[in-house]
């Protein structure tokens, strides 16, 4: 167990900034996630189609691009 | 008359863009579930459990952050180089979203190993900071990404940016030879590797065991945030796609959001 008084506040801030920087960097990949998620829902309920989503219903899944 | 048309194999069809989307949902939460257990275990073990140094007293705790840092800062340059090769040999659709995914992940895990070196080199070495092989080349090596990432934001074409920036990440592997022998190239404050070493570890059972219940966890961390980077940026490709065609279908001047 850690030991007060022992570069206990050396440990606390590493510990601090890296579980800082970890949150900040999940929190930023989620956001961008569900931001993305609602921009292709939006153009998908406009009723705009990809020309290769097109050719993967006509086609298949193996052609198209991203 | 014979189709030449030859059917893609397995992995071709699990690599589609649009087959990783479908799959790769399923992986997400059973990735994170194992991570935030495994982060679970490895602070308990890390600031708990586990004993203090007989020579670095309680900060060899910081070293359960740095450590996996450093080592993921590499792992992640080093999935980047794969997926480059793929970009420049097989133009594979997946492989520059991968690269372009894993970087702002490595820069991440690179500032956490150089931020907590410098929090464990005041009390230990006296100073936070040398500019010696080791801590120069970390330095060089988050540079590299930040480049890499300003990189894929210069470039509106994403496709041509993602073979310039293969070209680019492959040059950037000689610093992962020169981050690895930097210890016994130069003379230095930072100690030779003691883990991976011809003799073995150079480390008790006690403080090995949270060193790599955290290198699981943050292995882990990785993992999840690069699966769920990956299926954001195709979302974002489709979406500035799908901008392109609508401003087609409007007869205007395409003005889309690059797919940055």
């Amino acid at each position: 167990m850690i030991e007060a008084g022992m570069h206990w506040d050396y440990v606390a801030t590493a510990y601090a900034m890296s579980l800082g920087l970890i949150l900040a960097v999940i929190v930023w990949v989620a956001f961008d996630a569900r931001r993305q998620r609602l921009k292709l829902a939006a153009l998908e309920a406009r009723g705009i189609r990809r020309r290769s989503a097109r050719a993967e219903t006509q086609a298949g899944p193996e052609t198209g691009t991203p | 008359m014979t189709s030449e048309t030859k059917s893609p194999g397995f992995f071709s069809r699990l690599a589609h863009p649009g087959q990783f989307l479908v799959w790769s949902r399923y992986l997400v939460w059973p990735l994170a579930g194992l991570t935030v257990i495994l982060f679970a275990i490895g602070l308990y073990l890390a600031l708990v459990a586990s004993p203090a140094d007989y020579q670095m007293g309680e900060t060899v705790r910081i070293m359960y952050m740095h450590v996996p840092n450093a080592w993921l800062s590499m792992m992640c340059y080093g999935v980047m180089a794969v997926a480059a090769f793929g970009t420049l040999v097989w133009r594979h659709p997946l492989a520059d979203v991968a690269a372009k995914s894993a970087a702002p992940l490595g820069a991440i895990f690179t500032a956490i190993a150089l931020l907590t070196g410098i929090v464990w080199g005041i009390p230990t070495w006296g100073t936070g900071w040398v500019w010696d092989g080791r801590l120069t080349s970390m330095l060089l090596h988050f540079l590299i990404y930040l480049g890499i990432i300003a990189m894929w934001f210069t470039f509106e074409d994403q496709h041509r940016a993602g073979r310039i920036i293969a070209v680019f990440t492959l040059i950037g592997v000689v610093n992962l030879v020169v981050i690895h022998y930097s210890v016994e190239w130069w003379s230095t404050l930072h100690q030779p590797a003691s883990v991976f070493t011809a003799e073995g570890p150079k480390m008790p059972l006690e403080l090995l065991t949270p060193l790599f219940v955290n290198l699981f966890a943050f292995s882990f961390l990785f993992a999840t945030l690069q699966v769920v980077s990956m299926r954001t940026e195709i979302m974002r490709r489709r979406v500035a796609a799908m901008q392109r065609q609508a401003a087609m279908n409007r007869g205007a001047a395409p003005s889309p959001e690059p797919a940055r």
